[in-house]
């Protein structure tokens, strides 16, 4: 698979996508796919994102602690700094990040065993576009839930951020208020929202390449698991450029 | 009926079928024999459109099924059961949920309904009371019975099984065997078996066909097949000690 050329993959993948957006067999199974995906990939992924969001917001709030110690700058600026951080990139791009390694990889893994083990042939045969049914309920979960996992994500970032802040005496409560609050620009949720539902279609839908497609045996479905985590990865990283030019210049 | 005919298939310029024609009947048992990397499986799956071939033609009762759309190919296949040599059940879903698949998936009928069927294709394959055991709760036997169970569950017309007794001990491979043949007998059914059990051969076998290289070498009963001088196929059958004893005893009655 790997030794195929860059154009092959991303035609084989359009090709693939066309068929995941197929019109469904029945609306109503398909719904329920779409249920029990958002458990799977999105309730079940709470506890990570929260773990994450809590030390990354305290670790951006000590960073910024340590660098502005000038007597001139008010220390309220850790308050912003903590809170465009967690804003405009921790809580998108960070959690996608770890997200397309955990999510990616069971996406991945999941479909190239069903692979292997013949599953998706039993669907096509009994007439199921297996495509459709496997991999469209994953990624609108995805795309649907993701957003709340990042508004959650800030919301623990910055309570993150300011339980350290105030435990390590850097900052009081009433300046961290006053610096999340100075200078709020309310487009910067948005920019984050659209960021992470973009980043949650490209996860779930590269995973799922790589799982769909797996060749060989339980080894192959290992590599194909690793590949989705690396090229998901770098196509969120190559996409966060591209829309923080588009969305914020 | 489903007919094949002139089909050629290969992968990486190795042909794995060459220039295979053959009519599978309705309400027989058809057997497809040969050595392991014969094309047996390969036939199957291109009877069912997992591989696209590169010529011939394939004929559901007369229907080309080759030059059909993805569509069109769908219509078909709902009316296809498909046994695979691992069973191939959803993991995450007990042998009940298993069986309702394709009810839920392709019919309007309601849960009591559908459970009903269920039941009954469960009475079938003798799995009563296993309703909500998962896959991984099996033994490799029982899953192919629930695969079966599956595959009978929307009343197919067509009824493929690849390699159905791998795995399994000479006890169960004989109530598979029987089982595949009762379905067949009793729904009228056009099945294809893809084996090289020769115990299944004798068991259940009315129309053999034997592949060798992928090609079509021999075709008959399985009373034909003791009286053939095809070396293809004696080589094949009497390579097991107990049929080379079987013939020994036979010339000597004849």
């Amino acid at each position: 698979m790997i030794k195929r050329g860059l154009f092959f993959h991303i035609g084989k993948y359009f090709l693939l996508m066309k068929k995941v957006f197929a019109k469904p067999e029945k609306h109503s199974i398909y719904y329920q796919q779409f249920l029990k995906e958002i458990e799977n990939l999105g309730v079940n992924s709470l506890g990570i994102v929260a773990i994450i969001s809590i030390f990354m917001g305290a670790v951006i709030t000590i960073q910024t602690a340590y660098n502005i110690e000038n007597p001139l700058l008010p220390t309220y600026l850790i308050g912003v700094a903590a809170r465009d951080s967690i804003l405009l990139e921790f809580s998108s791009t960070m959690v996608a990040l770890i997200l397309a390694g955990k999510v990616g990889s069971s996406i991945a893994s999941e479909l190239g065993t069903m692979r292997v083990t013949e599953q998706i042939d039993a669907l096509e045969i009994m007439g199921v576009n297996s495509a459709g049914y496997l991999i469209m309920p994953k990624i609108l979960a995805a795309m649907v839930f993701n957003p709340l996992l990042t508004l959650i994500s800030m919301v623990v970032g910055i309570s993150g951020g300011w339980a350290i802040g105030t435990l390590t005496d850097v900052i009081t409560t009433q300046e961290f208020i006053l610096g999340i609050r100075y200078a709020f620009i309310p487009y910067y949720i948005t920019y984050s929202l659209i960021k992470t539902v973009v980043f949650a279609f490209i996860m779930t839908s590269i995973a799922s390449y790589y799982g769909y497609y797996v060749e060989g045996g339980s080894l192959e479905v290992g590599r194909s698991s690793t590949r989705a985590v690396v090229y998901s990865s770098v196509v969120i990283l190559l996409f966060n450029l591209i829309l923080t030019k588009l969305l914020l210049s | 009926m489903i007919e094949v005919k002139n089909v050629t298939k290969s992968f990486a310029g190795r042909v794995v079928l060459d220039n295979v024609s053959v009519n599978f009947e309705q309400g027989k048992t058809n057997l497809i024999i040969g050595q392991s990397g014969s094309g047996k499986t390969v036939l199957l799956k291109s009877i069912v459109g997992l591989h696209d071939i590169d010529s011939g033609e394939i004929l559901f009762d007369e229907i080309d099924f080759t030059r059909m759309n993805f569509a069109d190919k769908k219509e078909i296949r709902k009316e296809i059961g498909m046994l695979f040599q691992g069973g191939a059940l959803f993991d995450s879903s007990n042998v009940e949920e298993n069986v309702r698949f394709p009810l839920d998936m392709f019919t309007e009928m309601s849960l009591h309904e559908k459970l009903d069927r269920v039941n009954f294709c469960l009475k079938c394959v003798k799995l009563e009371n296993a309703n909500k055991l998962y896959p991984s709760e099996l033994s490799g036997g029982m899953k192919k019975r629930v695969a079966i169970a599956r595959a009978i569950s929307l009343n197919p017309k067509y009824l493929l099984c690849d390699e159905p007794n791998s795995g399994l001990d000479p006890m169960t491979s004989l109530v598979i065997d029987s089982l595949i043949k009762e379905i067949t007998e009793e729904f009228n059914i056009t099945t294809i078996v893809n084996t090289h059990d020769m115990n299944s051969v004798m068991e259940i076998g009315e129309k053999i066909i034997f592949l060798k290289e992928g090609i079509l070498a021999w075709e008959g009963t399985k009373k034909d097949i003791f009286k053939t001088d095809n070396e293809a196929i004696t080589d094949f059958v009497y390579s097991s000690n107990l049929f080379k004893k079987i013939r020994k005893s036979q010339n000597k009655e004849d």
